[in-house]
């Protein structure tokens, strides 16, 4: 079976909610939407307070080439546009809009019809996804329409699917393939289209069979889409890795997929295009997996944006208690919330709960040199080499040893016997690095 | 028998002074001229090579004011005055007597003040804290309390109390500046040390709203601008929400310490105020 060559971990897949079907989430009485949910520039808010907004209207304008459109995700009155704390705490701008009933724009069209033809050109494809603020799902929230804006001298050639999700207890891109597997089709052949190839790959790891299944018999219906059954390994989502595993093919160090003539998207955001070009539909609800040993009925959840994680949490059952810990996305990449106040954004694949006994990490002792790291990176780095460099602010030679190529995967961290908190590290040092950079360019 | 001997003493001579011949061209060929006053001005440093001037080291310093000939802009903080002195002597110049600083930390969130409502599970550093959140208290400005500061100091001068959680500067510090660059947070000031070490600060850098500022630190610093209206010297700003004391104007008058309605602002080193005599005490003893 398929997959990427260099290390990887198998980390124990917990999918607690992968027979859940996904369960439209209530309407919250008031959202804050953050004006930062992709990669770039923030976007600039074009509405004001007092301001009557109906679900899908325009609410903040991505500025910049890589930046997007950000959508009301309910009808209401907009409160006021003010510093609201994110994840990590640190605020940032957000609109904070008071919920009155659920009032849709005429022009989304909210039947459950599947609309097979699509009519429009690959730059008005382009077009519309960056209007309608579609970014990708998997995490990276990457603003999609600048994906399929090829570079001049560049020529994709495939369209490769990410249906991984290779995070231990996630299950919402799992459950989005069961579900809506056909618009799922329709959505990549619009990006096959938006892209101008003829072969779109889709990669599902082994562990979800219902979901490779279930796709292939699809597939089997439109040229040019194939389903390739995966071996379970972390980190096979990162692009890099799936572009090895599915076409075999290794992306230059500092540069992008399309380099190798390959373009990847998520599950997530091929069903957002759907939506999108065939629905008019703005990307305004997402998949969230609400899941964690410490939570009573772990779950699916389309989710509006901008709704609070303590409502998601208090609806699966959670209660609090001292010692748990809250993660905004999976247990290998995510991040843990300060606060659980916090607005679900495009980039809110999970809600994990670690319960107390987990949610400790193991003291930190000698590196043994027993290269677990080295044998473990995906991208061949030397980890414990990376973190040294870092630590001791010996950055050029950290630049050398390629620590910008790290894809943050933490699989050096989670393999370490002796604790070490490598993958801290090597971020604090890819930011002294890209900064160092930033310096030299500037000179 | 004495022919060998002879032999080998002459080719053994022409050797040696053929080797002389060459090594002397060779010396005069690679010569590298060095001017004799770095030796002298490196001697006179301290050598704690802290880089505070801005160099690489003690050497690299001497080498700069050999270079430029002029102490304009170059100043040891480890030696202070007394060392720039003698360097002046050593190099004929004079020298421009400078304020000592020292290094100030301008956040008193400590442990009571600006309780921790998350815990913050990783290794000891303030670089790991500030890049992965706002600290356990809330507050995305004020002092982490890991200590990389103490690990930058080359001085001994910094140690974080186990009461408040927060670093104290001793009177080794030399004002080197390597804990400045070390805080990611920019919470630490180099200030004139002051008359009797005396000095008046604001301690709090925190720029959000008085409101939000005061829900995680009870001592931050609200922005109310009582104490720019009140400092007769004009040394106080007020930017973002945040006053900012200038130590070249501040005359250490104390009117703002005892204005400011949070305690943000802190004096060192004052001697305790006399408490208004009551009156009643007075009236007490007249009867």
């Amino acid at each position: 079976m398929k997959t990427f060559k260099i290390g990887g971990v198998h980390p124990e897949e917990n999918k607690l909610s992968a027979g859940k079907p996904i369960e439209v989430f209530p309407i919250p009485q008031k959202v804050y939407i953050p004006l930062s949910q992709s990669l770039g520039a923030p976007s600039k808010p074009v509405v004001k307070k007092g301001d009557v907004v109906k679900v899908g209207q325009m609410i903040a304008q991505g500025e910049g080439f890589i930046s997007s459109n950000i959508h009301s995700s309910v009808s209401g009155t907009v409160v006021k546009v003010e510093d609201y704390p994110g994840a990590g705490g640190y605020r940032s701008p957000a609109i904070f809009i008071d919920v009155e009933g659920d009032e849709w724009e005429e022009s989304i069209d909210r039947t459950e019809a599947l609309n097979k033809e699509c009519a429009l050109s690959p730059e008005e494809i382009v077009g519309r996804l960056k209007s309608f603020g579609i970014v990708g799902l998997g995490g990276a929230t990457f603003p999609s329409h600048v994906k399929l804006m090829v570079p001049a001298g560049k020529k994709p050639e495939f369209l490769i699917i990410n249906g991984v999700e290779c995070e231990p207890y996630l299950t919402s891109d799992h459950r989005l393939m069961m579900e809506h597997g056909e618009e799922l089709m329709v959505g990549i052949s619009i990006l096959m289209k938006g892209l101008g190839v003829t072969k779109a790959f889709i990669g599902i790891e082994n562990n979800k069979p219902d979901a490779i299944g279930h796709l292939s018999k699809l597939a089997s219906s439109w040229p040019g889409i194939e389903v390739h059954p995966l071996k379970v390994k972390y980190p096979q989502g990162g692009e890099k890795q799936l572009i090895k595993a599915l076409v075999n093919r290794e992306v230059p160090s500092g540069k992008l997929p399309i380099e190798v003539g390959c373009v990847v998207n998520n599950v997530g955001t091929a069903f957002a295009v759907y939506e999108a070009v065939q629905k008019n539909k703005p990307l305004f609800e997402r998949v969230v997996t609400v899941t964690g040993k410490s939570i009573p009925t772990p779950g699916n959840f389309m989710v509006r944006i901008g709704t609070l994680v303590s409502a998601l949490l208090v609806h699966s059952g959670f209660s609090a208690e001292d010692g748990l810990k809250v993660i905004g996305g999976g247990p290998m990449m995510g991040k843990a919330l300060t606060n659980l106040d916090v607005p679900v954004v495009k980039g809110t694949s999970g809600i994990l709960v670690m319960p107390a006994s987990e949610s400790k990490r193991m003291a930190e002792q000698s590196c043994i040199r027993c290269s677990r790291c080295t044998t473990v990176c995906p991208m061949g780095l030397e980890p414990f080499q990376l973190a040294t460099e870092s630590e001791r602010a010996f950055y050029e030679l950290a630049e050398k040893d390629r620590i910008l190529d790290c894809i943050e995967c933490g699989s050096c961290h989670y393999t370490c016997p002796s604790g070490r908190h490598l993958l801290d590290h090597i971020r604090v040092g890819k930011a002294a690095v890209a900064k160092l950079i930033r310096a030299r360019a500037a000179k | 028998m004495n022919e060998i001997i002879i032999y080998s003493m002459i080719t053994l001579a022409g050797l040696g002074i053929a080797s002389a011949v060459i090594l002397y061209f060779v010396a005069q060929k690679f010569k590298v001229i060095e001017d004799p006053r770095i030796d002298i001005v490196a001697d006179i440093l301290p050598g704690a090579n802290c880089g505070g001037c801005g160099f690489a080291g003690c050497r690299n310093f001497a080498e700069a004011i050999v270079k430029a000939e002029s102490l304009e802009g170059l100043a040891c903080p480890v030696g202070g005055a007394v060392v720039m002195g003698n360097v002046g002597q050593a190099m004929g110049l004079t020298v421009e007597a400078t304020e000592p600083k020292i290094a100030v930390v301008r956040c008193n969130g400590s442990k009571a003040h600006a309780p921790a409502k998350v815990v913050f599970d990783s290794a000891s550093r303030c670089s790991f804290a500030h890049s992965l959140f706002s600290g356990e208290s809330g507050c995305p400005d004020g002092c982490l309390g890991l200590g990389d500061c103490v690990v930058s100091c080359h001085f001994d001068a910094l140690h974080i109390d186990s009461e408040t959680g927060l670093p104290v500067v001793n009177d080794k510090c030399v004002a080197c500046g390597a804990c400045v660059k070390a805080c990611p947070r920019g919470v630490i000031e180099l200030r004139y040390k002051g008359k009797k070490d005396r000095r008046v600060f604001v301690s709090c850098i925190n720029t959000e709203k008085g409101a939000i500022a005061k829900k995680n630190c009870e001592v931050a610093c609200i922005g109310c601008g009582k104490c720019v209206k009140v400092c007769p010297f004009d040394a106080i700003t007020l930017a973002n929400n945040l006053a900012y004391i200038d130590f070249e104007k501040c005359k250490l008058c104390r009117k703002c310490v005892a204005e400011c309605p949070t305690g943000a602002i802190h004096e060192l080193n004052f001697p305790t105020r006399k408490e208004p005599v009551a009156t009643s005490e007075q009236s007490d003893t007249t009867t």
